[in-house]
């Protein structure tokens, strides 16, 4: 019980350094820059790899706000793990949608060939 | 019942919980939990978006043309501005410095309604040119020739027009569901910004209670973070 009370008793206020904060700010501004430059570069053979490298970007910049803005980086690990299992359900459901539809497109294509113009 | 003594005068302490740390963390958690639902939400559309945009990938490469990326760029930096001044606001009231909290509330909710001007003019030019969702999808031709493609143009006398794919209405039905349904988290954002702005100008917040803030900018960042996926999704297509 005593033991209980002194840990409560530790101080709830966890104030972020200021530093911190304006690095964290310095670096998403530096990322979206690098987000719009990234679509700009010639990709050749690989059209997606615009659209993959700027959801990585985006990736990285959701990271750094959920890491340190969002406090999770202090926070007690289970509110990540319910973020994270909330991305991999959406992860899923993207995925899994994708690929169902991909599976079609033989089919689809096949009959609009029979169909016509 | 040493504990339950020692916090017995906590007027910030709800009686159904035994510590202040109980009370705050089960606040934060409550808060993260509501964010999931959000996070489902908005995965649910960008999966529309990435079923529609992998079965007619023309569509989304012809119509976002339409779409002023400089606009977008500056309502991304925008959010992500607000989201410091809300990060800011946080930790100025686990200070007890109320003036400095204050300001940034105030400052966050102006970020929030920049954006939302911003917003408001790119849907006006929207309106003008007749780029709306499904059927009122009536583009005005001069709006269609002048965003053609250079390789479109290099063709003699077929007006850009002709090429444009089917269904490109669907396209700016994806566009204004999702900027819109997040423009509408920002608007409720900043709403429940300014009740915080209220109680923190009475004094309400300081070290030993400032969960509202706190909770109040869980929310407010993840309206930035949906958008810095919007942005990229909807803008950046080449």
């Amino acid at each position: 019980m005593e033991s209980e009370a002194g840990h409560d008793r530790q101080a709830l206020a966890h104030p972020v350094p200021a530093w911190l904060l304006l690095a964290v700010w310095g670096a998403l501004m530096l990322l979206t820059v690098a987000t719009v430059a990234v679509t700009h570069l010639p990709t050749g053979d690989l059209p997606a790899l615009g659209l993959w490298l700027a959801m990585g970007i985006a990736t990285v910049k959701a990271v750094l706000v959920a890491l340190f803005f969002m406090h999770l980086w202090w926070d007690k690990p289970f509110h990540a793990i319910v973020l994270i299992g909330a991305l991999l359900c959406v992860m899923l459901l993207v995925g899994l949608a994708l690929m169902d539809t991909r599976d079609y497109q033989g089919d689809i294509r096949e009959h609009q060939q029979r169909i016509g113009p | 019942m040493n504990d339950a003594a020692a916090h017995a005068h906590d007027p910030h302490l709800a009686h159904h919980f035994a510590t202040p740390r109980q009370q705050f963390e089960s606040g934060r958690l409550g808060m993260w939990l509501f964010l999931v639902t959000e996070i489902l939400l908005f995965g649910v559309l960008f999966t529309l978006y990435g079923v529609y945009r992998s079965n007619h990938p023309e569509i989304f490469v012809y119509a976002h043309r339409f779409l002023d990326k400089t606009l977008g760029a500056l309502n991304t930096a925008v959010l992500i501005c607000s989201s410091l001044t809300m990060a800011w606001a946080v930790r100025a009231a686990q200070q007890g410095r109320t003036r400095l909290l204050t300001g940034c509330l105030a400052a966050t909710i102006l970020g929030g309604l920049v954006f939302l001007c911003v917003k408001g003019v790119e849907y006006q030019h929207k309106w003008k040119d007749g780029l709306l969702w499904g059927k009122h999808y009536q583009p005005v031709r001069e709006v269609l020739e002048k965003t053609a493609p250079r390789e479109g143009a290099a063709a003699a006398g077929a007006p850009a027009a002709a090429d444009e794919p089917r269904n490109v209405r669907i396209f700016f039905s994806i566009y204004f569901l999702m900027t819109g349904l997040h423009g509408l988290h920002v608007l409720v954002g900043m709403a429940l910004l300014a009740w915080i702005l209220v109680r923190a100008k009475r004094g309400e917040f300081g070290p030993a209670y400032f969960a509202p803030v706190d909770h109040v900018g869980l929310y407010w960042h993840l309206v930035d973070l949906i958008w810095i996926y919007l942005f990229p999704l909807l803008y950046l297509i080449h």
